[in-house]
């Protein structure tokens, strides 16, 4: 019983560690600019879509294509914001909610298009395959790897936000982006360098989703609903918050599914909607 | 020292009110061209009857969303409730009678409405985004559990819907069918078009504009929104009622996030905060889906996204928005 408890804190801690690493860009551009993007998802499945096309015709390893994940969709996602977001900034919450499902809509249909409504597995490199044994509970290679690359994304943040000029610049605006704007920080340029990052750890986020949880067209909707959650139960802005809304979340879902699989997905939702009524601006939310 | 003369003031803001409330030629027209498919396109009853299940829906999320303010991804919730009380009244406990079974489903739906909207007068933004679809989605896993009830993924079987008045039989062409939805449809556009016209619904739109004033005018605001929260429900409890019996069947489908996504999509696309838009966005929009999406699924969302790309960048009022811009520029 007790080895059982273990492996599902472990298994929903991995869990919540890569829905961490999809939702963290989504939290820190709602914080920011106030825009609600329903299309974060999309830059994850671009990610996904991203490694299995490098790993399939070119045959890279599986570890070289995370960092072309993270860098095709910051890319695009940097096209798109230049494009099209930046003329909704000041739009009502309807219209970029719209919008941006719109653009969910279309990914799909184009990932449709080209790589068919299958899902697409990938074969992971044998250091990533298999179980260690540790006090007789057996622990998944790839899940520790998980955790590993979700705590040193966390790591990086940190000393980013906290340590760096440029980390300095995204907090004030954060707190007051009037005030920041007022004393000469350019919170546009902010602003679109912080959506690439985000959208590239979303990018990195679908590429290691593929072997938890697969990759088809529909990734963009079915991970919209989970990185939502974590975004307003952690609270617009905060790492931290993202980070204990995910492992919350992540320990929640595995967790319910496997003691109580009836209601599982029920009581996500429940503990959703009771946590946003009594802390309408999340757990670590400021606002 | 003047004094008040207290008929006056009161009775001009009326005046207004009954000014906006006048029907136009145009609304006699667009009603007239509702009872066309059963001349000319008779084939196409069963869709016209789909048309008019989804207009009211939209009607009703446009009470709430468009004139209220209240972003909603969640209504699906109301339409389901309304959808699956008319299919259990009539394949678990057998009664079959329409009317009834649809005021039931409309009351039912009503007084979850009513229990919710305490909850949503709670939060904004976000966070009222994120309750809504909570909500819609706790719902669909609750129905989704409880399939000794509801039947689960397999749906409700079973489901049969007496003559109404003991009369008009459910035919296989959906004269009937479009009949009943249309008159109802009609029913509560009345219903809702007098409400939007009234001194409450210009209170509504007042909080919409502006949450903050309100209150400071003396407005209670939340009990406004928990009024036109409960109407609502209602209504879109009616037309998932109507899709039950004109369709003897209820699936979990009605419950889903993507029929409470759809519904926006359709008031967005018509024009929200008018009733004819509402209308209108549901016209369209299963319009183009039978005919783009016999040819491919795929065309279908792929022109579904770029069109909803399109209306929110060139016409953020939606299509009916534009098309009153583009008459009162030429005026």
């Amino acid at each position: 019983m007790i080895n059982n408890i273990v492996i599902v804190l472990f298994d929903g801690f991995a869990f919540g560690m890569l829905l961490f690493v999809l939702s963290v860009g989504l939290s820190v551009t709602l914080g920011l600019m106030n825009f609600i993007n329903l299309a974060h998802g999309a830059f994850g499945m671009l990610g996904g879509y991203i490694t299995v096309s490098l790993m399939r015709e070119w045959g890279l390893p599986f570890i070289l294509t995370l960092p072309a994940a993270f860098v095709g969709a910051a890319v695009v996602s940097m096209v798109l914001e230049r494009l099209f977001f930046r003329r909704l900034y000041r739009a009502g919450e309807l219209n970029q909610v719209l919008f941006t499902i719109g653009l969910v809509f279309i990914a799909a249909a184009v990932a449709t298009f080209f790589m068919g409504t299958g899902q697409q597995p990938i074969v992971l490199p044998g250091w990533l395959r298999g179980s260690v044994e540790l006090f007789g509970i057996r622990f998944g290679v790839y899940r520790i790897f998980l955790i590993v690359v979700a705590l040193t994304i966390t790591a990086l943040l940190f000393f980013t936000l906290e340590r760096t000029r440029f980390g300095a610049q995204i907090r004030a605006a954060v707190d007051n982006q009037r005030v920041a704007q007022g004393i000469g920080l350019d919170v546009q340029r902010i602003f679109a360098i912080t959506f690439a990052l985000g959208s590239g750890l979303a990018g990195l986020g679908g590429a290691l989703a593929i072997e938890i949880v697969g990759l088809s067209p529909s990734f963009g909707f079915h991970f919209l609903v989970y990185v939502l959650i974590i975004v307003s139960v952690g609270g617009l802005g905060s790492i931290a918050g993202s980070f204990l809304g995910a492992a919350l979340l992540g320990i929640g879902d595995v967790a319910g599914k496997y003691f109580v699989p009836e209601i599982g997905s029920f009581l996500i939702y429940l503990l959703l909607v009771a946590i946003l009524l009594v802390r309408p601006q999340g757990l670590l939310g400021k606002r | 020292m003047a004094t008040i003369d207290t008929t006056r003031p009161s009775s001009e803001p009326l005046a207004w009110l009954h000014q906006q409330s006048r029907w136009s030629v145009f609304e006699i027209v667009f009603w007239l061209l509702a009872l066309v498919p059963f001349f000319f396109f008779p084939t196409y009853l069963m869709l016209a009857n789909q048309v008019a299940i989804a207009a009211l829906f939209a009607i009703s999320v446009d009470l709430v969303l468009g004139y209220a303010g209240i972003v909603t991804l969640g209504h699906a919730m109301f339409f389901g409730i309304g959808a699956y009380t008319a299919g259990i009244l009539s394949a678990r406990w057998g009664w079959g009678e329409p009317l009834s079974g649809l005021l039931l489903a409309g009351a039912f739906a009503g007084l979850v409405g009513y229990v919710t909207s305490f909850l949503i007068v709670r939060v904004q933004h976000l966070a009222l985004i994120m309750v809504t679809l909570g909500l819609g989605l706790l719902t669909y896993e609750l129905a989704n559990a409880m399939s000794w009830l509801t039947g689960g993924t397999d749906g409700l079987l079973g489901v049969d819907s007496w003559d109404i008045f003991g009369y008009f039989r459910f035919d296989l062409w959906g004269y009937t069918a479009y009949s009943y939805s249309l008159a109802i449809l009609f029913l509560c556009f009345l219903a809702s078009r007098r409400i939007v016209n009234s001194s409450f619904g210009l209170a509504l739109r007042g909080v919409r504009e502006n949450l903050n004033r309100m209150p400071a005018i003396g407005s209670d605001h939340r009990k406004h929104l928990r009024k036109i929260y409960t109407i609502s429900a209602s209504i879109a409890g009616l037309a998932g009622a109507l899709l039950t019996q004109t369709t003897n069947t209820v699936t979990l489908e009605v419950l889903s996030f993507e029929r409470s996504a759809d519904v926006v999509v359709m008031l967005i696309l018509g024009g929200t905060g008018r009733l004819y838009g509402a209308i209108l966005g549901a016209v369209i929009f299963l319009l183009a889906r039978d005919q783009l999406a016999g040819i491919n699924p795929q065309y279908w969302y792929f022109g579904i996204g770029l069109l909803l790309m399109f209306v929110v960048l060139v016409m953020p009022k939606g299509i009916l928005g534009g098309l009153s811009w583009l008459v009162g520029r030429r005026d």
